[in-house]
């Protein structure tokens, strides 16, 4: 039994005082009608965030989230209920609603509690006490003067600083605890800078499934301050981006969002099982130019989007979702991965105990090709290359997806020139997938900033991609 | 136990962390304790697919001392949790800097009474009953037409709530409210191309629902229309935002006169009260006290008096979206919209949907918008876009893979015309938007 079950086991199931027989019992509720499949989660959280503002850190708040979510599925029906409560009787009322869903009966089997452990890819830490009080308002006062100190120009200065500290357990219906104790720290800093009457905004940050301390090395919390100042300064002097189809270069990173709207949503299981997905029923088929390989990869020790083992107990995995340009696989979660016949690949994962459980993403993103950036860049007459980004979204259906540049420049005849203002990208994720035509070799992971919404489900993510070029791309300024 | 009946328990709660706050050395507090309970019922392809029961309790603290606050949140209720979230607020209270400006409302804003706004109408059915509606809103719109082959499935909502917020100046108030909905995504297919699109109701009053299965049909018709969808060249020509998109460019206008974005100078309407921002036809208001209305309360989030205002008035913007933090930072009053701005309604300019689309005669109606793309700065906009393109003032074919851009500064002085299809469930009140000139980019 690894580390953190020993954790979840002593927080989850000992502190509340329910053993393992009464939650033997509660799973022989949710089983006692013909159910093919059930899970009990149990949640606690803790998170703690502070905001600095006008020099002084102005606001804290605490976070409690806890309590237990239980399912019972049969067949493609889910029937769901949770309680804030752990005592045995609203479990057991929570049981009983939960497999109100599936027909009068009985699942075959009893569970018999057995414990899975899967590699560890972060301590089981509780960050919220990795620094002292002092020692987290240091931090946030000194990124504030770092920014104030970069350029007279900057007018205001937001910090934040959030420490989250999740710990959970779940039984599936054969009986087997899986648990894990997830950190999560996040960092940002939100400029404001004026010139001559004009304003912009910059903001950069990072984070990791680590403890508070990650802000302190490699001089991070100084690097977000300076970054935001940067990119505040950039946007001062952006003239309007142009209207219309034409080359995008995007740099390493973040704007890997890329990948997450323009094929990552499209290949989650649950659209794909129910055929209203761009990408249903294309496995084996050429859906991106053949430098293209994608994966979505739960198991990078630390990063915001990994999971030791998913909200179902099963391992994170490290799945290849397109090689070569060649569709492989789906990401799925129990659910779909047994109606469509399939392994489950550790991508079910749920906002808290009171949400169901439904295939996302990790950490995705594009591996690296063979081409030198500089030549990427320079291979264009006419362009745009985009290194910063906003969110975007995807309509999965028809493959539409948009995601916003915030910092962008031109490239005329070859070279990076004029910065140009925000503009939304848009294309249908298939058809832009194929017209990348060059891969760099600087492949690079995101700072650890992203979440992802989902029916109204939000979960951290990670993205990442190297430098790369496509031959042709809506974008959506105002210049002719 | 129903809601009504919660709100005695929940005020004893209130009153409770309060003093408990106060016991751990807290010169003033605020507390909001909630409950809310529902079923969510999906029906996919005529058969239940996920039958969810919602039991959501949640409770909040902010305490001061002297002008330092902290705050803490719970979503469990027993006095473990209770205590733990007191004492967390407490001591980051002890560590945030001296803020003038923060505290509770001003006493005498508070409200004095809390009118009974009609909110509270609970569905009481069960989930086999829920089921069937939701299946007739599906059936409705997969009966449709042959080409609807795949659906998302409709799902009807229910939930009861109870709210209670009290302060250490002595307000304490609450009141239960109801909320229904019913909605339904269906996908039609055609050749090769596939397009998914959506239609929905929701309601204070089960009875105020549409019928599920206009609905479903609404969702069929706007689904179909969106099949061989074309793309559009680059072009600058006016916008048609109809009433399902248009609230979202006042949601924009909102977020510009909120006043932390004011005096945080990070809106692109900085200084702009009493001033022409919309052209002089424009009449913007709230009306927070509405009976029934889906966003309205009888007191904000600090307990302030909420009021019918005016937002704009002949074109020119009257005030900022104040709670006491932002007034006192701008050296104003609150404006009671702790918590946003509630039942918010543009007046229209009297022209029927087809009279807007007569007006424009040839450009884009904009149906869908997607991503974030504002600049809540500069007013920069730009956004994925999805509609219809028009000539000679009648719809010719749907557009997609589009992009609408411009600045928001110049859209709401070049808006033309707000029609009276208002038709939209929601708390905005807004007929379709025409606006003069943008650029549209495509391939």
């Amino acid at each position: 039994m690894s580390h953190s079950i020993a954790i979840a086991r002593e927080t989850l199931l000992d502190a509340p005082g329910l053993s393992e027989g009464q939650l033997a019992q509660v799973m022989d509720r949710l089983l006692s009608r013909q159910v093919d499949a059930a899970d009990i989660y149990f949640q606690y959280g803790r998170l703690e965030s502070w905001v600095l503002e006008d020099g002084i850190v102005k606001e804290g708040s605490h976070s409690i989230e806890q309590g237990a979510g239980l399912r019972a599925i049969s067949g493609e029906k889910t029937g769901f209920a949770y309680t804030d409560s752990l005592e045995l009787s609203r479990l057991l009322d929570a049981a009983g609603a939960a497999r109100a869903i599936a027909q009068v009966g009985q699942h075959g089997a009893r569970a018999v509690a057995t414990h899975a452990a899967a590699p560890a890819l972060y301590a089981p830490i509780n960050p919220l006490d990795s620094l002292s009080e002092e020692q987290k308002l240091d931090l946030m006062r000194r990124a504030d003067a770092e920014a104030r100190a970069a350029d007279p120009r900057v007018q205001e200065v937001i910090v934040s600083l959030v420490a989250a500290h999740d710990t959970i357990l779940v039984m599936d219906h054969s009986g087997q605890i899986s648990g894990d104790v997830r950190p999560l720290v996040r960092m940002s800093v939100q400029v404001i800078v004026e010139h001559d009457g004009r304003r912009e905004q910059g903001s950069s940050g990072g984070g990791a499934r680590q403890a508070l301390d990650f802000f302190l090395a490699d001089d991070r919390a100084m690097a977000y301050a300076r970054e935001a100042v940067r990119q505040a300064l950039v946007n001062l002097d952006a003239v309007a981006a142009p209207a219309g189809m034409l080359p995008v270069v995007l740099g390493p990173g973040w704007p890997g969002v890329l990948l997450h709207e323009a094929v990552g949503h499209g290949l989650e299981g649950d659209f794909n099982r129910k055929g209203t997905s761009a990408f249903s029923g294309r496995i084996g088929e050429q859906v991106a130019s053949p430098l293209c390989t994608v994966v979505d990869d739960g198991t990078l020790p630390g990063r915001r989007g990994s999971l030791s083992v998913d909200d179902e107990g099963t391992p994170s995995g490290n799945n290849v979702l397109i090689e070569k340009g060649i569709l492989k696989g789906y990401m799925q979660d129990k659910l779909n991965a047994h109606l469509m016949g399939v392994a489950p690949t550790g991508n079910g994962r749920r906002e808290s105990y009171a949400h169901l459980p439904m295939p996302r993403m990790t950490n995705t993103y594009m591996l690296p090709g063979a081409h030198d950036p500089g030549e990427i860049i320079a291979s264009v007459e006419h362009g745009i290359y985009a290194v910063n980004f906003g969110g975007g979204q995807v309509d999965i259906t028809s493959g539409k997806f948009v995601f916003s540049a915030n910092e962008a420049y031109l490239i005329e005849k070859g070279k990076v020139t004029h910065p140009v203002k925000g503009a939304t990208l848009i294309g249908n994720g298939p058809e832009v997938m194929t017209q990348i035509s060059m891969v760099g070799d600087d492949l690079a992971l995101d700072t650890g900033v992203g979440t992802c919404g989902k029916e109204g489900q939000s979960v951290p993510v990670g993205v990442g991609q190297p430098t790369l070029k496509i031959d042709q791309l809506t974008v959506g300024g105002t210049a002719a | 136990m129903s809601h009504p009946e919660r709100i005695a328990a929940l005020t004893q709660a209130v009153e409770d962390l309060l003093r408990e706050a106060r016991q751990q050395g807290a010169d003033a507090a605020e507390a909001a304790v909630s409950a809310q309970t529902g079923l969510s019922v999906t029906v996919r392809l005529g058969e239940t697919e996920t039958i969810e029961h919602t039991s959501d309790n949640g409770l909040g603290i902010t305490v001061y001392f002297g002008h330092r606050k902290g705050s803490a949140n719970t979503t469990d209720l027993r006095p473990a949790a209770i205590r733990e979230s007191v004492a967390a607020a407490c001591r980051i209270a002890r560590h945030t800097s001296e803020d003038p400006a923060a505290g509770l409302a001003d006493p005498d804003l508070l409200a004095s009474d809390v009118p009974d706004l009609d909110l509270y109408h609970p569905w009481t059915l069960d989930a086999d009953q829920a089921a069937d509606i939701a299946r007739d809103c599906e059936d409705a719109a997969r009966a449709a037409d042959p080409r609807i082959g795949n659906s998302e499935g409709a799902t009807l909502y229910t939930q009861g709530s109870s709210f209670v917020y009290g302060n250490s100046n002595g307000f304490v108030g609450g009141y239960p409210s109801s909320r229904h909905s019913l909605s339904c995504a269906v996908i039609a297919q055609q050749g090769e191309e596939m397009q998914r699109d959506y239609w929905y109701d929701s309601s204070r009053l089960p009875a105020e629902l549409a019928e599920p299965a206009a609905i479903g049909r609404r969702a069929a018709e706007r689904t179909l229309a969106r099949l061989g969808a074309r793309r559009l060249g680059t072009r600058e020509c006016p916008v048609l935002f109809r009433a399902d998109v248009a609230p979202s460019l006042l949601r924009s206008l909102f977020g510009a006169i909120r006043g932390h974005a004011v005096y945080r100078k990070s809106t692109f309407l900085l200084d702009r009260v009493g001033t022409q921002v919309f052209p002089d036809w424009v009449q913007i208001s709230e009306d927070p006290l509405r009976p029934r209305g889906q966003a309205s309360a009888p007191f904000d989030n600090e307990g302030v008096t909420t009021r019918q205002r005016d937002l704009v008035s002949d074109g020119v913007l009257q005030g900022y979206l104040l709670d006491s933090y932002a007034a006192r930072k701008l050296g104003l009053c609150s404006t009671g919209n702790a918590g946003g701005v509630r039942n918010a309604r543009i007046a229209d300019s009297g022209q029927s949907f087809e009279a807007l689309l007569r007006e424009m005669g040839r450009g884009l109606v904009v149906t869908e918008l997607m991503g974030q793309g504002t600049n809540p700065v500069t007013g920069d906009y730009s956004r994925g876009a999805a509609g219809f393109w028009v000539e000679d003032g009648e719809i010719r074919y749907p557009v997609e893979e589009i992009t609408v851009a411009g600045n928001l500064k110049d859209m709401y002085r070049q808006l033309l015309a707000v029609g009276t299809d208002n038709d939209v469930p929601g708390s905005i009140d807004s007929g379709s938007w025409l606006i003069e000139n943008m650029t549209v980019a495509g391939d």
